[in-house]
């Protein structure tokens, strides 16, 4: 068997798979957010929280609904982008005339409210949450055994975020949503609801936190701190990728799923600093991020 | 005549105000339990050790005996540094003669030195490490539920006989997994055993699939999981979903409460094999207890840690009814000479060092088929007598043991 | 961060403000003097050390424009040297807070070299990033302990002749060192220095213009701020004889946001207002565990949205009116 610094290439290609997987989860959290930053300037320290609610809503509509994970897929990023309509309604389009760190401010406030308010219900040991029958089990590769639910979660997860840069790329919606952004008033002018299309905007980058957080329900135990630390990853994620760059950010977040792999393999111990090195060498190199453009 | 009538009339008060409980500070014992009430230990401890003092002070009947307690509590918040002054303000400012249970190891081991400079005492259930009847061992505090030694000697010796003599570890990186995974590596090489790799993972991580990717690459018949809370059960959950156990290899969880089997459920727990030092179904006396507990406790059923703080407090307050004080070191020397007794863990010693024994359980998860009932969790696997549960006194470097 | 909201001495007299100040501190400092008697002296220690911090949050993120996302590193940092030098060094109380200061006021040098290059919400995250990497830091360094910190640190005898052990002198020393901290940037603030870090937190690009080296007062503010975080750090980790991985966590450096948020950014006193604050809400919600949690997120919230001058903001906006009215 062959070795890559002492490690046998088949654990490696493992390894880098898995590293792929995590990255996929990255990648649906950065995109929720890259949109939101790239298109409405706003900072959502909530999405952390937002994540950690999509988890819950699926545990809820199991448990008290009868709902199983396919419902879940849809229902609960709906509810969880309702709550999202319901604070920029209410708090954040105050602030936009205002720097955007008090955005920033605002959102850090909502995060450690709804954290609070779930770890108080809930405990922190965290609800159990299966894996749906159709996807448990798996393969093996030869190199590893490839749970099905991961290489699902890989596939919707491209799915998703390819699907979302295509409708803001590719789209007329897309397009009055970019113009909205750079110049609402004239967008306003030509007849165009501009605070309901920001509205609904940052309801869907919050749908999608609601998203990754269904997704990562079967997997990693569903408890109200499972945002809180991931939530600085994802904002390393999406400062390196470009904060205006919704590709950025995809690429960035399966870019680091992999690199984050890699770590995990020489150096364990540092797997969850290596992000912030990157995005601090990223800074000094090339401050608008790998693929933006401010 | 009537001065032998005043005569008696003083010796009477004499003896009246000798017999009450004058040395009581402020008439009132005050139990204070410092736990984490909030976070990752808040099930497996929190208001269910609030409850458990309670109880206790109920069982012993204090109010019958005229001994005035009060129980308050506060959340440490697994922060050494809240522990520290919580645990100092309780001491100077607020009349606090006792402060019980306290999981977490770092937080622990501050309480431990403030109650020994305060000369109060300090009665840990929840904290795991083996420092605190060893190294750090004081006259003013024991340990009494379970400490790391005791888990890894239990698990590690019984898995060994049993078959599970290859093991790779899976180590949360910091003081406490570090100690556990130390502890048990001695205890497998010891019985025999070969330890085939570890690996040490950033506290708090989400994501083990590749760890445990690399512990299915090591073929080990045993993978040992030297961590707790969050990081065990989420290493248990997706260990299930890499099919690890279904694959032939085993999981011995080092650091695992009933809450947290609870929190995975049987389907993904089963099969995990780990040491106890009580368990709920254990016998009539512990089920009796439970049924009370679970009545006030809102269904949730006891832990280990807090049938420690039930046995703890009840030792603690015969010692102050023997010594009519509730002064730290005199009740705390008290208490090792009186042998315990109480339902739960039935009669045992509380040692020289601090270290209070009692015989320790070796357990595994049932299948969700094998379960009966709630919280119906686990099969007694073995018992180790107390006389092997713990480390042997002398090698656990007390400096009160060394002085003899 | 060039907002109306920070600058409530925009249209002040000097002169009159200069009063307003001075009574402010002697009623600030005979509440201190007296404290010990009245409230338990460790919660008054504690609650100077965040002020402290707090303080020196503010000189940078109220007067200099900058919000710093990873102010923990600093206090963080100095506490562990400062407990280390104290417990395995041997070194008296006043060495071990001046080895801490010393300690965080390097890390500031460069921390501030990597971030001062960019502004705004770049800044911010450069410093969290540089402060994750300090947190990794301290958990492996083997002198830190990792999770269980630096225990049983020792207080030793101040100067050789204060004995630290008694509350009470204790309490004495950590005022004489906040106040000597608090007076210092008070200084800083008023200084021709303090002056063109206004400007340039007004209109960098005219400041510029005018001929003036930017990026070095902004440099030297960040490695003030640091420093002066630092001696909060080094002192607290001598009061409580610990130093932990709380102290270096970014969830602390959002409690120093919120202090200085709360109390008034852009004022003098209102860090230690809201340093007091936030400590006297820990203290009271501590057994609620959570409700802690909800609170500071709570106030946050409000903050932001209706009360951003903060407590001391609004007081002196406030006084204003009544003055002009």
């Amino acid at each position: 068997m062959t070795e890559i610094f002492g490690v046998p290439t088949q654990a490696l290609f493992g390894q880098l798979l898995i590293g792929l997987i995590n990255g996929s989860f990255y990648a649906l959290l950065s995109l929720g957010l890259a949109v939101i930053f790239g298109l409405l300037n706003i900072i959502n320290f909530t999405h952390g929280a937002q994540y950690m609610m999509g988890a819950f809503a699926a545990y809820f509509l199991l448990n008290k609904l009868g709902l199983n994970y396919w419902w879940a897929l849809v229902l609960a990023p709906l509810a969880v982008g309702a709550t999202g309509v319901i604070i920029e309604r209410l708090m954040l389009s105050r602030l936009y005339k205002l720097d955007h760190l008090y955005g920033l401010l605002l959102t850090f406030g909502l995060a450690l409210i709804i954290q609070g308010a779930f770890r108080h219900e809930y405990g922190s040991a965290g609800l159990p949450y299966s894996i749906p029958e159709i996807l448990s089990g798996g393969t093996n590769l030869g190199f590893m055994f490839l749970p099905k639910y991961r290489a699902w979660v890989i596939v919707a997860s491209l799915v998703v975020c390819v699907g979302t840069w295509l409708v803001i790329e590719r789209t007329k919606l897309g397009a009055y949503l970019r113009a909205a952004t750079e110049n609402p008033a004239m967008v306003q002018a030509f007849g165009v609801n501009v605070p309901r299309m920001i509205t609904l905007t940052y309801g869907f980058g919050v749908a999608l936190a609601g998203l990754a957080g269904v997704m990562a329900a079967p997997i990693y135990q569903v408890n109200p701190l499972m945002g809180a630390d991931t939530i600085i990853v994802v904002f390393a994620v999406v400062v390196i990728g470009g904060m205006g760059s919704i590709m950025g950010a995809v690429i960035t977040g399966f870019g680091l799923g992999v690199i984050e792999g890699l770590t995990k393999v020489f150096y364990p111990e540092a797997s969850n600093t290596v992000i912030f090195v990157i995005m601090a060498i990223v800074l000094m190199i090339r401050p608008q991020g790998l693929f933006g453009s401010r | 005549m009537i001065f032998k009538r005043k005569l008696l009339a003083a010796a009477a008060m004499l003896a009246l105000s000798a017999g009450a409980q004058a040395q009581i500070s402020g008439n009132v014992v005050k139990i204070g339990v410092l736990n984490d009430q909030s976070s990752l230990y808040a099930d497996l401890s929190g208001q269910g050790s609030v409850l458990a003092a309670k109880m206790a002070i109920e069982d012993f009947g204090a109010a019958k005996k005229g001994i005035k307690t009060e129980v308050i509590f506060a959340d440490h918040q697994n922060k050494a540094d809240v522990g520290s002054q919580i645990a100092n303000k309780w001491y100077d400012a607020e009349g606090v003669d006792v402060i019980v249970d306290t999981p977490n190891s770092g937080v622990a081991l501050a309480v431990n030195q403030i109650t020994k400079d305060k000369k109060k005492a300090f009665l840990v259930s929840g904290a795991a490490t083996a420092d605190l009847s060893g190294k750090a061992c004081s006259p003013n505090t024991l340990h009494w539920t379970y400490d790391t030694w005791m888990l890894a000697n239990g698990t590690g010796n019984a898995i060994v006989k049993t078959g599970g003599d290859s093991w790779f570890f899976l180590t949360a990186d910091y003081a406490f997994g570090h100690a556990l995974e130390r502890d048990t590596e001695a205890v497998v090489l010891k019985t025999g055993g070969k330890v085939l790799g570890k690996v040490r993972h950033p506290l708090n991580t989400q994501d083990f699939s590749s760890f445990l990717l690399q512990a299915q690459a090591s073929k080990a018949k045993i993978v040992g999981l030297a961590n707790a809370g969050g990081d065990t059960t989420n290493a248990i959950k997706q260990a299930s979903e890499f099919g690890i156990v279904k694959g032939g290899q085993n999981l011995a969880g080092l650091l695992v409460f009933l809450t947290d089997v609870h929190a995975l459920g049987l389907e993904k727990a089963q099969g995990l094999i780990f040491t106890e030092s009580w368990y709920w179904d254990l016998n009539d006396d512990s089920r009796a207890w439970t049924k009370r507990f679970a009545a006030a406790n809102g269904g949730k059923y006891p832990t280990m840690v807090h049938a420690g703080v039930y046995s703890a407090v009840l030792h603690y307050l015969k010692a102050v009814e023997a010594t009519k004080s509730d002064d730290g070191t005199k009740v705390i020397a008290e208490m090792k000479k009186l042998p315990t007794d109480d339902p739960l863990f039935g009669k045992g010693t509380v040692r020289a060092d601090g270290r209070k024994v009692h015989p320790a359980y070796l357990v595994e998860v049932k299948k969700p088929s094998e379960s009966k009932g709630p919280y119906d969790y686990y099969k007694v696997r073995a018992t180790i007598p107390a006389d092997q549960a713990f480390r042997p006194m002398a090698e656990g470097g007390c400096p009160l043991v060394a002085a003899k | 961060m060039a907002e109306d909201q920070y600058k409530p001495h925009a249209s002040r007299d000097d002169a009159a403000e200069a009063r307003y100040d001075r009574k402010a501190f002697i009623v600030m400092m005979a509440l201190f003097l007296v404290a010990p008697a009245v409230v338990y002296p460790v919660f008054v220690m504690k609650a100077l050390c965040f002020a402290l911090f707090a303080c020196a949050f503010n000189l940078l993120l109220g007067f200099g424009g900058l919000l710093s996302f990873g102010h923990a590193m600093f206090l963080g940092m100095a506490g562990y040297v400062s407990a280390h030098a104290a417990k395995v060094w041997g070194l008296p109380p006043e060495l071990a807070i001046l080895a801490g200061t010393a300690a965080s006021t390097v890390l500031g040098v460069f921390a501030g070299m990597l971030a001062i290059r960019r502004q705004g919400i770049y800044f911010a995250m450069v410093t969290l990033a540089l402060a994750q990497m300090v947190y990794f830091f301290c958990l492996q360094a083997p002198f830190t302990h990792g999770e269980d910190g630096i225990q049983a640190v020792p207080r030793g005898m101040f100067l050789g002749f204060l004995d630290l052990s008694s509350t009470t002198v204790l309490y004495y020393v950590v005022l004489a060192i906040f106040t000597a901290g608090f007076l210092l940037i008070y200084r800083v603030i008023h200084s021709p220095f303090g002056q063109v870090l206004k400007a340039i937190r007004e209109n960098e690009p005219r400041a510029v213009s005018l001929g003036y080296r930017t990026e070095h007062y902004k440099l030297a503010a960040f490695v003030l701020s640091a420093g002066l975080a630092g001696l909060a750090g080094a002192t607290k980790a001598i009061v409580f004889q610990l130093a932990s991985l709380t102290d270096v966590h970014w969830s602390m450096s959002g409690e120093v946001v919120l202090m200085t948020l709360l109390g008034g950014m852009g004022t003098i006193f209102g860090p230690v207002v809201g340093a007091f604050a936030i400590i006297t809400m820990e203290n009271y919600l501590a057994e609620l565990g959570s409700w802690f949690t909800i609170t500071q997120g709570a106030i946050f919230v409000v903050c932001v949205l209706a009360f951003r001058r903060g407590i001391i903001g609004e007081l002196e906006a406030w006084l204003r009116r009544r003055r002009a009215g």
